[in-house]
């Protein structure tokens, strides 16, 4: 430990926005070749931390210290300068230019400079560069690819390549695994151990715990803007860590309670968008939770899109109650009785810039008009009331903008918009990405609530423990089809996973893993 | 949370969400500016009558723009489809269409113009969301084909309504020394308002503006509400177009040139915002009052026509600054976060 150098200290950082005190005194530091994990609930305060580390914000008190020198960390420029990149969640990169003028942005190397303004890029020798940049994190991507071409995992490549081409001492990586399928998360370690053997000290933060205990060295702890606990990975274990960012024990992280599973609710048949999404089948019943396990790409979210009607399929057909349903938009699922919670909460299922009483009340207000078509306010006020209070949604009040809320608030919002149009079916994507235990917690004692009261759930989730905690059956996509539906008693996180990375495998490997 | 402290909140929340009030205060400094700069003229009846027909020409205008401009669009046909609605209405009445239709009554003319206008915004609706054009392509297309369309059916003549005949009264005729436009204008107003505010399909419109796709994965239809809000904003200016030709006396294809820039600036004026999901019809109207008051006022100080053009220009600016640093959460005169 006394050999390896100490790159990076925060001493006492305190900093506060009108009405919060977001950082407490808290204390930081990372080491070269060492992989920090940082934990805590939402609102915790590891952003704050990290965007004063990163430049982005300014501590109110506190010291800086880089390789021992006292430094005042003015601006994400000068982060950059000092050898600190942040990987954000939303990448910063121009998709509709090629991997190497995103590495290079703002520094592309020049030839024949023409005085001060004027010179121009050197293109091959950028793209040479860009290149070993990308070998080095291990990423097969050509360099003169669009950006928007890459897919997800391939853009964060770059990101990683970027923070490489300006020399990055420590790289902050803000939940990089959210977005990524369990193969990929696999590669993002390989790039985070390649970063370790060249000295780069990696900051990690995640709401997967199970991922700092893979990949961390040290695991630090952020509880309401107070460091409450940083300790080598060794030292502790999960629940120690669960127990200090809570501030109590949770007993159980998936509280499914068994719920009657009634008759066939839901039937799909051959539902196919060509290229995506070929001839998938199931059945869903009342009361049961159907998770939806396979990779990212498997076609899980566009199955449910199709059933939402949200985009066009090629064919197929969908029975509700043993009738065919003709659902061609999501307005047609709405009125079947269906409701879908996208992955994505900002973009696809909250208006950010509208309260919360009108993004709760959207797929209802039909149901809402007293005389004539005029809306009953009091109505209205009443149905959002009842479920912010149901959902126990932290809302100053009703008028509260959605952008203004916290992300597992935000989710509870999107949930209590469907529950209040009372559906038969709800399709729940990702329902826990990104938002903290606790929360996470309510959303699946909700989620068994729900199937109790014989509303038939689909559940799609990347999180393996989550999938074989709340489901009672699980339907396992690969490449665009149905790979296998298990029973909850014979599924586990092996034989999910065999049968998830598909068909190249083979059955003789399904059948070792479930041996 | 107290009981009285949960009343204050609410109080404060109400004031912050008038977000017309600083609209409403400039609009008024305004007023009591040219009232101080010419107290014997500027409150004449017939000085008001002249605002208020601006206002009843631009503040229509601006509700269709409102309208569109929440839903993320643009409408920059307005000013063509005016001479277009105006000279079709005069046609109608005076010489009817060659042998197929002799020259018809008022009311069926007006209705005929008002229909046209509307379709021609469903026109606008369909390709938007259906084909996916950009708004203000589309737009644009019938800006010149509507404008060209004015001067071929009159071959560039306009078409001039004898002094005295009943049509002229809707655009110079007044209740009690209010123009008949302005009280048009005021019925509008009143409607667009209702919608926007206390109907399913006013929540759906600000919905779709905020965020189109969660809109759509809530089941709202989508490409219905931006064809409605295309279809009002081509009935407004048919509207328009026949109060104009009626105020004139005459349908002519060159008049209500570059109102559609005067229809959004007095939107943006108002507070109604580019980006989309938000604006509203006090607000366009209220902007059509600054400009209608300023350009009154400026005549009436003998300020050179070319500096008018200045003044309003550095205003709409000013106005735009300040909406977009009172949204990025600065605190300013009279309104807080």
């Amino acid at each position: 430990m006394n050999e390896q150098q100490m790159i990076l200290r925060m001493e006492g950082i305190s900093k506060s926005f009108p009405g919060v005190q977001a950082l407490h005194n808290v204390d930081f530091d990372v080491q070269e070749g060492e992989v920090l994990g940082l934990v805590g609930e939402n609102g915790a305060g590891k952003s704050t931390l990290m965007k004063i580390l990163s430049g982005a914000y300014r501590k109110d008190t506190g010291r800086i210290f880089l390789n021992g020198q006292e430094t005042e960390i003015e601006s994400p420029h000068h982060a950059q300068q000092l050898g600190i990149a942040i990987i954000y969640q939303e990448f910063n990169l121009t998709p509709n230019q090629t991997a190497a003028a995103n590495v290079f942005i703002a520094r592309e190397p020049r030839r024949l400079q023409l005085g001060r303004f004027i010179s121009f890029v050197d293109r091959r020798r950028m793209e040479r560069e860009a290149q070993e940049h990308l070998d080095r994190v291990g990423a097969r991507v050509p360099a003169t690819a669009l950006v928007r071409d890459l897919s997800v995992a391939e853009q964060q490549m770059v990101e990683v390549a970027k923070a490489l081409a300006v020399d990055a001492r420590v790289i902050i990586m803000d939940e990089p695994t959210s977005a990524l399928g369990e193969d990929e998360v696999e590669k993002l370690f390989q790039i985070i151990a390649t970063l370790k053997q060249q000295g780069i000290a990696v900051v990690f933060i995640t709401h997967r715990l199970e991922e700092v205990f893979r990949v961390a060295d040290r695991v630090m702890v952020l509880r309401d803007g107070r460091r409450v606990g940083c300790m080598p990975i060794a030292e502790v274990t999960p629940e120690r860590v669960i127990h200090l960012m809570v501030g109590r024990e949770l007993r159980d992280m998936f509280s499914k309670e068994e719920a009657q599973i009634g008759p066939p609710l839901l039937e799909v048949r051959g539902l196919t968008r060509r290229g995506v999404v070929e001839d998938v089948s199931f059945t869903l019943r009342r009361g049961e939770i159907l998770g939806f396990a396979g990779l990212v790409g498997a076609g899980r979210t566009e199955t449910a899109r199709l059933l939402f009607g949200a985009d066009p399929r090629d064919a197929g057909e969908i029975y509700v109650d043993g009738k065919p349903v003709k659902i061609n938009s999501p307005m047609d699922a709405v009125m079947a009785g269906i409701g879908l919670v996208p992955e994505d909460r900002g973009n696809q299922g909250l208006v950010l810039s509208l309260p919360v009483l009108q993004n709760i009340v959207l797929p209802t207000l039909d149901r809402h008009t007293g005389v004539w078509v005029w809306m009953d306010r009091r109505r209205l006020r009443a149905t959002a009331r009842e479920y912010v209070d149901k959902l126990d949604i932290r809302t100053p009040h009703l008028e509260q903008k959605a952008m203004f809320l916290s992300g597992g608030n935000q989710q509870k919002t999107v949930v209590a918009k469907w529950l209040a149009s009372q559906p038969r079916v709800l399709i729940m994507d990702e329902p826990t990405r990104g938002i903290d235990v606790g929360a996470k917690a309510e959303v699946h004692a909700l989620m068994s609530r729900l199937a109790q009261a014989g509303v038939g759930i689909i559940m799609i989730s990347s999180e393996l423990p989550e999938i074989l905690g709340m489901s009672d059956r699980i339907l396992v996509m690969a490449e665009g089809k149905v790979a296998a539906i298990l029973d909850r008693e014979e599924a586990t996180q092996e034989s999910i996973m065999a049968y998830a990375s598909g068909e190249e495998i083979g059955n003789t490997v399904v059948d070792a893993a479930l041996a | 949370m107290t009981e009285a402290a949960q009343s204050r909140g609410k109080l404060q929340f109400r004031w912050g969400q008038f977000r017309e009030l600083n609209v409403l205060v400039a609009f008024l400094l305004f007023c009591l500016f040219f009232y101080w700069r010419r107290p014997d003229t500027f409150i004449k009846p017939a000085n008001l009558a002249v605002i208020m027909r601006f206002i009843a020409t631009f503040g229509m205008l601006a509700i269709g723009e409102v309208l569109v401009i929440i839903t993320g669009g643009i409408d920059l046909s307005v000013g063509s489809m005016i001479a277009f609605t105006g000279v079709t209405t005069a046609w109608l009445i005076l010489k009817g269409v060659g042998n197929l239709l002799p020259p018809i009554g008022m009311v069926p003319a007006i209705l005929i113009a008002l229909a046209l206008g509307a379709l021609v915004g469903i026109w606008h609706g369909l390709f938007v969301t259906k084909l996916g054009i950009p708004p203000f392509i589309i737009t644009l297309g019938t800006w010149l084909i509507a404008r060209g369309l004015a001067a071929y059916i009159t071959r560039g003549y306009p078409q001039v309504f004898d002094s005295g005949h009943p049509f002229l009264v809707l655009g110079q005729g007044d209740v009690g020394g209010i123009p008949i436009s302005f009280l048009i204008l005021l019925g509008v107003a009143a409607v667009i308002s209702i919608i926007l505010n206390h109907t399913p399909l006013g929540y759906r419109i600000y919905a779709v503006g905020g965020n189109i796709e969660a809109a759509r994965l809530s089941g709202v239809n989508v490409d219905q509400v931006r064809i409605f809000c295309y279809a009002i904003s081509g009935f407004l200016a048919a509207l328009t177009g026949v109060i104009l030709a009626s105020r004139l006396g005459q349908g002519t294809p060159t008049v209500g040139a570059a109102y559609e820039l005067w229809g959004i600036a007095a939107a943006v004026i108002g507070g109604t915002s580019l980006m989309g999901g938000e604006g509203t019809v006090l607000g366009a109207i209220l902007g059509s009052g600054i400009v209608g008051v300023m350009q009154n006022g400026m005549v009436l100080t003998n300020v050179s026509s070319y500096l008018q053009d200045v003044i309003l220009g550095i205003v709409l600016v000013v106005a735009v600054v300040y909406d977009t640093l009172r949204r990025s959460g600065q605190k300013l005169l009279f309104w807080k976060k």
